[in-house]
């Protein structure tokens, strides 16, 4: 199996310990990476906000390069890129003027005519009952807050993928698995994006009402398959904490970390131990049956109203 | 005479779902639903200097759940470039904008993202504008928790073919007004 693949900026910055983690379980599964030849930023949420030519422009020359190179379905990991690649895919499928004007401006050839898949369309592609039958370490510790965030099943016209308001796909993966998954009602709320800098109290608030949801439904852990997201939930957790007077120690797992595990690889290898909040959930719900104390619980949940 | 952006949301019916879903509504100024109402009644240049349109997460809430298939996104992003375009951006808002016209020039040098440099900049030029130390010496320790990780490079790591990079920049370039000090005061926003 072979896909196109697009890292994007993050995975190849602070984010690189998400690339470790998808690239020890794609190995392990023979799923060859074809990176993207030279490709360039995908503009995420500043192109948009600022350009809308740019917004289009810098994702269609990473699709002109798959079209060029014969890749026909290209792997995002990070849906900040996912979503500005959907975009472009979009309006140059559907217009044929702007296909000409953005293949000008890009200087190669490009029709959105390429197929764009995240973590979990991958891991749907090698298949569940494939991923069972080399399960090595069932995940029986873990029980799942499984964390869409907003970009990998909104807008549903654009993304065509999972349902928006009630998503299940990340589910059915780690259930496969052995883990068990926790309903709760905050899979697709946003954890604040790219704003970690510029707007840091709306991230630490919404990634506060994450976490303590998390913790309410019972999980011992939040799985994501966003480097923005698990910036937010875990790079942040101490300054959530210290915000908003609360003890999460919450693990915030990648899903590949959790697709790793359960495969056999060790936590070196997939990067688990570069995380920030670095907790076994076993621990975590040894710790707190022992400590459960209402009054905090009151307190952390009054933010949810 | 109605502006392309109010025709397109001729069909909103102010039903506020997008206002109710919004994540950020409760710190704007005017609500998502709000600032739309205004571009239908052509009152764009009110809500261009809105500090919602700049609070927006880009979460897309709004357009999952607009009954009409509209949302807020592609009207916000209309005026957000010409919040900037014309010189208007609500005051509270200037580190989101600054963190977005920082984050473009980065790629522009680099084809793709030099977090360092990035952050780096966008910290000393916010605190040169609004003097907030505290902004400032934040995070301080970040790269060194990150480097201990391996997660942070001072060095960038551009593209090989950057002529590409600066023409497509190039030939996307908007006309503006905006000088770096694009901002508007507290006192003219509505």
């Amino acid at each position: 199996m072979e896909f196109g693949y697009y890292p994007g900026c993050a995975l190849h910055g602070s984010s690189n310990e998400y690339e470790a983690s998808l690239r020890a379980c794609m190995n392990t599964l023979n799923v060859e990476l074809c990176e993207l030849d030279d490709w360039i930023c995908c503009g995420a949420t500043a192109a948009h906000a600022l350009n809308h030519m740019l917004s289009i422009a810098l994702p269609a020359r990473n699709l002109a390069i798959a079209e060029r190179d014969g890749l026909n379905e290209v792997f995002a990991p990070c849906p900040l890129c996912s979503m500005e690649l959907h975009k472009a895919r979009k309006s140059l499928a559907d217009d044929q003027a702007l296909q000409g004007q953005v293949s000008e401006i890009v200087e190669s050839p490009v029709t959105g005519q390429t197929d764009v898949l995240n973590l979990i369309q991958v891991f749907q592609r090698i298949g569940t009952e494939r991923l069972a039958a080399r399960v090595k370490r069932p995940l029986s510790h873990i029980r799942a807050a499984c964390y869409y965030g907003c970009l990998l099943t909104r807008p549903p016209k654009i993304v065509q993928f999972d349902n928006c308001e009630h998503p299940t796909s990340m589910q059915d993966i780690l259930k496969s698995l052995g883990a068990e998954v926790v309903e709760w009602g905050s899979a697709t709320e946003c954890c604040g994006a790219g704003l970690t800098l510029a707007s840091e109290d709306v991230v630490l608030e919404l990634s506060h009402r994450i976490l303590t949801d998390a913790a309410a439904s019972g999980a011992n852990c939040i799985v994501t398959a966003c480097p923005m997201c698990h910036v937010n939930l875990d790079m942040k957790q101490a300054d959530v904490e210290r915000r908003w007077n609360a003890h999460h120690d919450m693990m915030v797992y990648y899903l590949s970390d959790l697709v790793g595990l359960a495969l056999g690889l060790d936590e070196q290898e997939l990067g688990i131990a570069r995380h920030f909040v670095v907790t076994d959930p076993a621990e975590r719900d040894a710790s707190h049956a022992a400590n459960f104390s209402t009054s905090t619980t009151e307190e952390q949940n009054s933010c949810l109203e | 005479m109605l502006s392309q952006a109010s025709s397109a949301l001729v069909t909103c019916y102010q039903c506020g779902k997008c206002t109710a879903g919004c994540p950020v509504a409760e710190r704007m100024d005017l609500s998502p639903n709000q600032i739309l109402r205004l571009v239908q009644l052509g009152q764009e240049e009110k809500a261009i200097r809105s500090s919602g349109i700049w609070l927006c997460v880009s979460c897309l809430t709004c357009v999952a759940r607009c009954p009409k298939s509209l949302g807020c996104a592609a009207a916000f992003d209309m005026l957000r470039e010409k919040a900037v375009r014309e010189g208007k951006v609500n005051a509270s808002q200037h580190r989101v904008v600054l963190f977005y016209r920082e984050f473009l020039k980065n790629v522009r040098k680099n084809g793709r993202l030099h977090e360092a440099d990035l952050v780096g900049r966008y910290k000393l030029l916010g605190f040169a504008k609004d003097f907030r130390v505290h902004l400032l010496l934040k995070d301080a320790t970040l790269a060194p928790r990150l480097m201990r990780r391996g997660r942070f490079s001072i060095k960038a790591q551009p593209m090989r073919d950057l002529g590409i990079v600066e023409r497509i920049f190039q030939r996307c370039a908007q006309p503006t007004n905006a000088t770096d000090d694009s901002v508007v005061t507290s006192e003219e926003t509505v």
